[in-house]
């Protein structure tokens, strides 16, 4: 850079460089954005109503079994759902990867629906499915087996049922860590393996397994971390089975009278530990980086499962029968039925249920409008700021980059009900009475989004070699046109993908959205949420196949677009 | 109070009479503001402002179809409704007002206590209609105009007859905690809905909280809405509904489904409903108008013959197949003092029943 100055002074004075106002306005922009929220969830979480320091918030946490058996729950909830997805996904993960079982392509494609799929969604269908007598499973378990008409097979209301609903949606994540892992492990190190003797056992046991360990770990890490942060799954099946969670708690505690005192008292240890955990991830992957070393690598050989493919086909089919077949054939069932928990049949088939949330739930319109406002309101501007900070960043363009990257993946630490919280107390008050507008909801989805957007950007620039931009540069070019015409054209894709996917993480946000909405900006999640507790279901089945037809469309476009780029991970949902 | 022969509006009048007189014993009352005809000034005023936004407890479906007829009758007026539990709707109106958002026009709520902490809040305005000072006995309007009752609920037991007989079903509180219907019961939440925070708040008065100790080793299936224990009765999740929205149980049973209505020996809990408009409402005129048309003929008829509640309107025509509120049992209602206990209502029943 020294070089392209000293070479055109005249340019430089010229051509401003605006990086350095830029980058001070991002890392302020993202300051108020974090640091205010969380500054008001403290200040809160240490004083009384009359604004006093005292540590009795906590003490009542601590006292109360009412707020303290949800931590409880919580972590075991958590832990258990966690085992149970590197369970499931660490052999599907190994089987979709390294073995030649057939509709590889499809079972991942599958896992991607189940990824997308909202999880509260995801738990309303599966209401519909196991709930113990009116579900849809049980009701065919008796008319199969001729049982009583008590006999239960599943109950989805029940902690059992709570956390198989979580792993359905949760273990994705680890899949796709795993998967990833798995891919880019270099076949040569096993090739040496083999040729020194090792079968296939050993070989899978000393090479592929501790390769794979540390993605396993970070994803069991990333597991525990989703259950632990949910809100709407808890919501839906923790209470009728008569317990809470963190996060229902948090939630339960801003219904009149608030205490927001004791809510934010209950969401710093959450915040505490998802910090933890993350930092744990972090190490664990970090030191991953002695898997890829030795210049370019073969691509894996596959093991050749031989008749076994075809059950670990059925393996596969079976568990994602979970998360996409059963809840979406519910909707799809419930949409056209007169009784929700009934199979659609020639004497209860009805178009009423999507005539009554077009024409008559005077709710609906709005609340699209809302969704579609944020969702591509967060999408532009999350893209666009992801975009400025990842060029900063992976450039090196300015001193105190680095903070800026931390910044920007800072909100990955906060679970959506915590900024939620957090957001409620900063931006009721002066001087940013937010609350009760659009705003508000797109801050929040703004800073929930940021993370996954600036990873992925990051990830676009660093394939871009920085000498087609030196080149302009020298040329004569400030960085911005350098920008703008040479790296922003060859981002192009990249942008469309990382837009769409917090376009798709947006529209399904609830539990932010829970604690920062009105009634004028009622989004399509919230709504969901209202009709469940007065038990439209029929309304709910209907609003939800809309949104997972949008969600399917925008993802199948930026699949499309993306050319084999890494998986992305959807957070703080 | 309970004889037979007393007509629906002479009960009505007796339980809640009393309740709309201690609501409003301020020591200085506002002056009662004159009955408002509707004219065609109003009218146009409402449809210049061309929406209403109404936040009520009443269930979806009823809310939406009151306002989709109140368009059909006043085109261009556009009724959306906001629908939640009483007690959400009044943390929601609570959370809204304290940041300044003032989105409400009207509200109906199913928890009377709410009109007496939004009065002394100073929020409400003063709007009698004509149709209601001529219609309904003073007993169910407020003579300053700040309330007027729109419908009476009941909630009694509901069952569902596929999973269980009449003959066998429960007919008191007290035959609730045979342990035979252990896990085969579904009750709504006083946290969510206003119908249930007054019939926890009676039922507590009248049979104490042990009551509620004992009930909640029944594995009782926690639900939040009052509209939402009927539909679980309809599916069959439950055989029997403990509380929630009487009139959707004879909805249900009237269209055909297997379920029938109970009403318990020891008194049926009730809760009267009554709708206010807002001072600060956005679209005041059509707020008005709306208000007046919900209580006037028109409105209370859909009330009882589509909804199958209780109306106080003396031209309204009743449909035979609800028992009407002189002939069962109904216990008291008493909306000064829920809004004395609500918060430990909601604080001990978490404690009782964990959520």
């Amino acid at each position: 850079m020294t070089v392209t100055a000293s070479d055109q002074p005249v340019r430089i004075t010229h051509g401003f460089d605006f990086t350095k106002l830029v980058l001070y306005g991002f890392a302020l922009a993202l300051c108020l954005l974090i640091v205010l929220p969380m500054s008001w969830l403290v200040y809160y979480g240490f004083v009384d109503k009359s604004g006093a320091f005292t540590l009795q918030n906590f003490i009542t946490l601590a006292n109360d079994p009412t707020l303290r058996e949800p931590f409880v729950t919580t972590f075991i909830l958590a832990f258990s759902t966690s085992l149970i997805c590197c369970a499931v996904a660490a052999p599907m993960g190994w089987l979709v990867a390294r073995t030649d079982m057939p509709f590889r392509r499809t079972v991942r494609l599958m896992v991607t629906a189940s990824f997308v799929t909202p999880p509260f969604l995801g738990a309303i269908a599966w209401e519909l499915l196991a709930a113990p007598n009116s579900g849809l499973l049980n009701k065919v378990y008796r008319m199969m087996t001729g049982a009583e008409s008590d006999a239960v097979l599943f109950n989805i209301y029940s902690f059992p049922g709570l956390i198989f609903v979580i792993a359905c949606y949760t273990f994705p994540y680890v899949f796709v860590l795993v998967a990833n892992a798995l891919d880019r492990t270099p076949g040569e190190l096993e090739d040496a393996s083999s040729i020194l003797g090792g079968g296939t056992w050993v070989t899978a046991r000393r090479i592929t397994i501790p390769l794979a360990l540390p993605a396993l770990l970070a994803g069991a890490l990333v597991a525990f971390l989703q259950a632990m942060t949910l809100f709407g799954s808890p919501a839906i099946l923790a209470l009728p089975a008569g317990f809470h969670t963190m996060t229902t708690k948090i939630w339960s505690l801003f219904q009149y009278p608030p205490k927001p005192e004791l809510a934010a008292a209950a969401s710093l240890p959450l915040l505490i530990l998802t910090i933890m955990l993350l930092r744990a991830e972090h190490m664990i992957l970090g030191r991953r980086s002695y898997a890829v070393l030795g210049g370019k690598n073969s691509a894996p050989r596959l093991i050749v499962l031989g008749r076994l493919r075809w059950l670990a086909l059925a393996f596969c089919f079976i568990v994602l029968l979970n998360p996409v077949f059963l809840p979406y054939g519910a909707l799809l069932n419930a949409s056209f039925s007169k009784v929700a928990s009934q199979f659609v049949s020639f004497s209860n088939f009805t178009f009423h249920n999507i005539y009554f949330v077009f024409f008559e739930l005077s709710a609906t319109r709005l609340a699209l409008y809302n969704t579609f406002v944020l969702g591509i309101a967060t999408a532009t501007i999350g893209t666009i700021v992801a975009v400025v900070i990842s060029y900063l960043t992976t450039r090196e363009a300015v001193t105190g980059h680095k903070a800026l990257g931390f910044l920007a993946t800072a909100p990955v630490a906060i679970p959506g009900i915590v900024l939620g919280v957090g957001l409620f107390l900063s931006y009721t008050r002066p001087p940013f009475v937010l609350y009760g507008t659009l705003w508000i909801l797109l801050l929040a989805f703004l800073t929930l989004a940021m993370p996954a957007a600036y990873q992925q950007m990051q990830s676009a620039f660093k394939a871009i070699h920085p000498e087609l931009e030196d080149a302009s540069r020298i040329l004569g070019a400030t960085r911005l046109r350098a920008l703008r015409e040479i790296t922003a054209p060859l981002l192009r894709t990249s942008v469309i993908a990382t837009w769409c996917f917090v376009f798709v993480g947006t529209i399904r946000e609830l539990s932010a959205a829970i604690m920062l909405f009105t009634s004028e900006t009622k989004v399509i999640s919230v709504l969901i949420f209202d009709l469940n507790e007065s038990g439209d279901l029929a309304a709910i089945s209907v609003l939800g196949i809309i949104m997972l037809i949008v969600t399917s469309c925008i993802v199948a476009l930026a699949n499309r677009l993306r050319s084999g780029g890494g998986n992305v991970r959807l957070r703080d949902n | 109070m309970q004889s037979t022969t007393l007509s629906r509006r002479d009960v009505l009048k007796g339980s809640t009479a009393l309740a709309i007189g201690t609501v409003f014993a301020e020591p200085v009352k506002a002056a009662p503001p004159p009955a408002e005809a509707v004219t065609p000034a109003l009218v146009e005023a409402a449809k210049k402002e061309g929406k209403c936004v109404f936040y009520t407890a009443m269930d979806l479906q009823f809310a939406e179809k009151l306002g989709k007829d109140f368009e059909a009758r006043y085109p261009g007026i556009n009724v959306r409704v906001e629908r939640s539990g009483a007690e959400r709707v009044f943390t929601r109106i609570g959370q809204e007002y304290s940041s300044n958002v003032r989105a409400v026009d009207v509200v109906n709520t199913s928890d009377q206590s709410h009109c007496i902490a939004w009065k002394k809040s100073g929020w409400l305005a003063q709007y009698l209609p004509e149709e209601v000072v001529k219609n309904y006995d003073a007993a169910y309007f407020d003579a300053e105009g700040f309330e007027v009752v729109t419908r009476v609920l009941v909630s009694p037991f509901g069952i569902n007859t596929d999973l269980v007989k009449m003959a066998d079903a429960p007919k008191s509180f007290a035959d609730l905690l045979d342990p035979k219907w252990a896990g085969k019961m579904v009750k709504a939440h006083p946290a969510y809905s206003g119908t249930i925070m007054n019939s926890t708040f009676q039922v507590a008065r009248e049979l104490g909280w042990e009551y509620f100790e004992k009930l909640a080793k029944q594995r009782v299936m926690q639900v939040q809405s009052a509209t939402d224990t009927p539909k679980k009765l309809a599916l069959g999740e439950r055989a029997i509904m403990i509380d929630g929205a009487g009139y959707l149980v004879i909805r249900d049973k009237e269209v055909g489904k297997p379920v029938d209505v109970i009403y318990p020996a020891e008194g049926t809990p009730i809760a009267t409903s009554p709708s206010v408009v807002f001072k600060a409402a956005p679209n005041p005129n059509a707020a008005r108008l709306f208000f007046s048309w919900m209580h006037g003929r028109e409105g209370q008829q859909i009330l009882i013959d589509y909804a199958r509640q209780y109306s106080a309107h003396k031209q309204a025509v009743e449909k035979p197949g609800v028992k009407k509120l002189g002939e069962f049992k109904l216990m008291k209602e008493d909306p000064e003092g829920v809004e004395r206990d609500a918060e430990l209502i909601k604080q001990k029943y978490a404690q009782i029943f964990k959520v």
